[in-house]
């Protein structure tokens, strides 16, 4: 694939740097203690990463307006994905759910009455991500919605590596010399949407906007990039963002 | 149930073995696998590794290799690999490399090993060939009641019996009291000690006949008087069955004899008499209907018409459940009414044969397993009395009769002209004795090639002994020529089965793919041609493959277990063809040995591939088996 030069090498963010850093100014023990745990070295090869595949699912796309209904996260390797380790709540948003969010997730508002708080589990959310890093479909999503979450319940935030594949989707199909040439031409930009690129690898359709099922969608879909873009090799800090 | 799961526990339900477990089962597979992407090209497992679980193939398709490199399987959706390698040594015996972007779900092996001992089911489908063969073919017999029940299971009441010097006019108010509608006539112990018996005050006495409400009409029509002895009137000709032989073999017995009253005995005790109607309250649709109708037709297009009925009576048989020896038996009887109803009509038109005859079927209709697509392949073996000059139009003008006959009820012209219709297949019985002596004497694969179907030979009509005067002579020939046995183990290796079947392709083993599989060429007729060696080479004078089989297994000719795992894959293989058949009947196509992959279930795919499997290891054995004797050939091409 040809890319344009400077694409290629993006600045990394320096994220075991970053880590250490807040792990010295938090106050809040969990948080301290996630940080503490840090992040592989930017060099290490993505087959020696463990990782964990993180969907969350929001009433809505604005942080400050909306919330979380829901979070599954599946902790997995570039080998093997094992849903043993699943993990998965739904949480009772602090703010009023609305219809449209109510089916789009398959979540009843029964089960959101007796859902508890994000606060509730987070002492178990993030011992799951805890060393690992974070896989999602399109990060600003994820990111910011932790961020202000943890913001709201314990007075600070919090940021983390994370490998978007959306973007790893984006880097070939939007951004590519391939990519501008189609726009150019005014071809409709390739679907970097996570059924579209599932499908684009082979691997099957699963029933989306379910937060499990989308994190195991999204684990997949990392195996097959990798397997097909890049190499076990890669260094994860040509990954993550 | 948890919904994250149900992405995955839904799509291996769909197949099997997982379509058969319980959901709390299912449950568990799911919320335990690991999932792993890998790249076409890429491989799943190596040779010899450690292996400790089970794949499932999510999407994609893999391809799994012998020891030696050749491609063994190919497998899609739904399909598992690995369990072979789990249930031995757990190292990999048949490496698996994906042939398309694939998506495996792996099952840890302490799973796989509880499933295998808790659902019988699952641990049949992963145990390879013989025991999915087998459980698939008993469930088939399973469902159906004539092939296992047993005739006595139809007798209602003791038979009625009476002495030979019993009036005509006794015996009518015996069976009239009774409400019977036959007797038997009972003698003192004479020629026959098959049905000598003793009764409870240990009299001897031999069964000589049966006498039924026909008889007294006939003897009402000759002008005989009641005081008239039964012993006078009873026909000679005692036909009857052992009571532990099965209703469908009762039901053969009659249309083979044309009899409507059986008697059953118990070793040589008679224990009572079935009719034609009790039987046919068991075989809900009846080819028996079907038998005697052939013999009302007063005329070939009489005959003729009734090709519909014959169809029709097959599509009830394969939905009845009846399995491929019954189906196979059936269909030839019917075939041999129609060829013995064309003779009977041909010699009222010609008048009666100058020299005796026996007109002989060779093929399917001799093996008794003859399919609703079928032709002809019939022969006439005369009496040595023979004079061309003087008979040969007789019989000419007979064969044309009974050829074209059959062909228009169905029976297509054999394309290699392997009729009585043929001058070389119209001669005395010495001339036949000849060609059988120089097929088995001087043999070679060419010239075997187009005779094979002879070693298939049967009675039809007329002089039953020619014809087994020849199968003797092939019994007591055959084994005794290694070179014979070599040249018809050759030839039964031209045609040979393919891997299997992938979605919608055959698969062939160089990789290829085809659209149908001919499941006679590839299949069935291998087959029986491999069994037909092995009986040849045993003296078998069997000429059903199943009842050749009875016989194989009773020498060393094929290691323990071979020739059951051969039953099975015949009755399968058998079964694919007829119930593919009958699906062309029912969406009134004609009816073909083709299938098309699209229309093989799940299951019945897997099977199939062990079938395939069972037929190909037979051939290999088959070369290694007969080989040709060191000089023969030589000393073959010097007397050529």
């Amino acid at each position: 694939m040809i890319r344009l030069p400077g694409a290629a090498r993006r600045q990394a963010p320096g994220w075991p740097e970053y880590l250490a850093d807040r792990a010295a100014r938090v106050q809040h023990p969990l948080l301290k203690a996630y940080c503490a745990a840090g992040c592989p070295d930017p060099a290490t090869p993505i087959a020696e990463v463990p990782m964990a595949a993180l969907d969350i699912e929001t009433t809505g796309l604005d942080p400050r307006r909306h919330a979380i209904v829901s979070v599954g996260v599946v902790p997995f390797t570039l080998a093997r994905i094992p849903l043993r380790e699943r993990r998965y709540w739904v949480l009772k948003p602090a703010r009023e759910l609305t219809e449209t969010s109510v089916t789009l997730h398959h979540i009843t508002h029964a089960e959101v009455e007796r859902a508890p708080d994000l606060a509730e589990v987070l002492p178990e959310l993030l011992e799951v991500l805890k060393g690992r890093v974070a896989v999602v479909h399109y990060r600003q999503i994820e990111r910011p919605f932790l961020d202000s979450g943890i913001q709201a319940r314990l007075g600070e935030g919090l940021r983390f590596p994370m490998i978007d594949t959306m973007s790893l989707e984006a880097r070939l199909h939007r951004q590519s010399l391939w990519a501008r040439f189609r726009r150019w031409l005014g071809r409709p930009p390739v679907s970097i949407r996570l059924h579209n690129s599932r499908e684009r690898y082979g691997l099957p359709a699963y029933q989306g906007h379910h937060a499990l099922v989308d994190a195991l969608a999204t684990a997949e879909l990392l195996q097959a990039q990798v397997a097909s873009r890049y190499s076990p090799q890669t260094p994860v800090g040509e990954l993550w963002s | 149930m948890e919904v994250e799961l149900l992405e995955i526990r839904q799509h291996m339900g769909r197949f099997p073995p997982f379509d058969a477990l319980s959901d709390e089962l299912l449950d568990e597979i799911a919320g335990q696998v690991e999932v792993a992407y890998f790249q076409a090209g890429s491989d799943i497992l190596l040779l010899d590794q450690e292996i400790h679980e089970l794949g499932y193939i999510r999407s994609g398709a893999v391809e799994v290799y012998r020891r030696n490199g050749e491609l063994y399987d190919r497998r899609g959706e739904g399909d598992i690999f690995g369990h072979f390698s789990l249930l031995r040594n757990h190292r990999v015996r048949y490496p698996v490399r994906a042939l398309e972007d694939t998506l495996v779900y792996f099952l840890p092996d302490a799973l796989f090993q509880r499933l295998c001992e808790e659902d019988e089911h699952f641990a049949d489908f992963v145990e390879l060939e013989r025991p999915r063969l087998e459980s698939v073919v008993e469930h088939q017999k399973k469902q159906n009641d004539m092939m296992i029940t047993r005739v006595r299971k139809l007798l209602t009441r003791y038979p009625v019996m009476v002495e030979a010097s019993t009036t005509v006019q006794q015996a009518a108010r015996q069976i009239s009291d009774s409400g019977a509608s036959a007797v038997l006539v009972l003698d003192a112990p004479g020629d026959n000690p098959r049905y000598t018996f003793r009764d409870s005050e240990e009299r001897a006495w031999q069964v000589c006949g049966i006498l039924t409400d026909s008889d007294f009409r006939r003897m009402i029509a000759e002008g005989r008087g009641p005081e008239t002895p039964v012993g006078e009137v009873v026909g000679h000709h005692l036909v009857a069955i052992q009571s532990d032989e099965s209703v469908h073999e009762a039901m053969l017995t009659m249309l083979r004899n044309n009899i409507h009253h059986l008697p059953v005995v118990y070793r040589r005790h008679p224990v009572g008499i079935v009719h034609l109607s009790d039987i046919i309250r068991y075989e809900t649709h009846s080819s028996l209907y079907l038998v005697s109708n052939i013999f009302n037709q007063s005329s070939a297009e009489g005959l003729a018409r009734l090709a519909p009925d014959v169809r029709a009576a097959f599509v009830r048989m394969v939905e009845d459940g009846a399995d491929s020896r019954m189906i196979g038996s059936a269909l030839s009887t019917i075939g041999r009414s129609f060829t013995r109803r064309l003779l009977e009509l041909a010699e009222e038109a010609l008048g009666p044969p100058p020299v005796p005859y026996c007109f002989m079927a060779m093929g399917s209709m001799a093996r008794n397993e003859q399919s609703i697509v079928t032709d002809q392949d019939n022969a006439l073996v005369l009496d040595d009395a023979f004079d061309p000059e003087l008979h040969d139009a007789y019989f000419l003008e007979m064969a044309k009769i009974v050829s074209d006959g059959l062909h228009a009820c169905g029976y297509t012209y054999c394309t290699g002209d392997i009729m009585a219709t043929n001058p070389r297949w119209r001669q005395p019985l010495s001339v036949w004795k000849g060609y059988f002596l120089d097929w088995i004497r001087d043999p070679t694969p060419e010239r075997l090639l187009h005779s094979s179907i002879f070693f298939d030979l049967d009675v039809v009509h007329g002089e039953n002994v020619f014809v087994e005067q020849l199968q003797d002579l092939v019994a007591e020939q055959a084994p005794q020529s290694p070179l014979f046995l070599a040249a018809m183990a050759r030839n039964a290796l031209n045609r040979t089965p393919p891997l299997g079947v992938f979605r919608t392709f055959v698969m062939e083993k160089d990789g290829k793919q085809n659209n149908t599989i001919n499941i006679k060429r590839r299949g069935t007729a291998p087959l029986t041609d491999l069994i037909r060696v092995h009986a040849l080479a045993c003296g078998s004078r069997a000429q059903n493959s199943f009842e050749r089989l009875d016989d194989i297994g009773r020498t060393q000719l094929l290691a323990p277990g071979v020739s059951e795992k051969l039953r099975h894959a015949l009755e399968f293989l058998s079964m694919v063809r007829i119930r593919h058949q009958a699906y062309d009947l029912q969406q009134e196509r004609t009816p073909d040995n083709n299938i098309e992959p699209e229309n093989v279930g799940d299951t019945e795919r897997h099977t199939l591939k062990d079938a395939f499997q069972v037929l190909s290891n037979a051939q290999k054995f088959l070369k290694f088996r007969y080989p040709v004797p060191s000089g023969a050939a030589r000393r073959s091409r010097g007397s050529r």
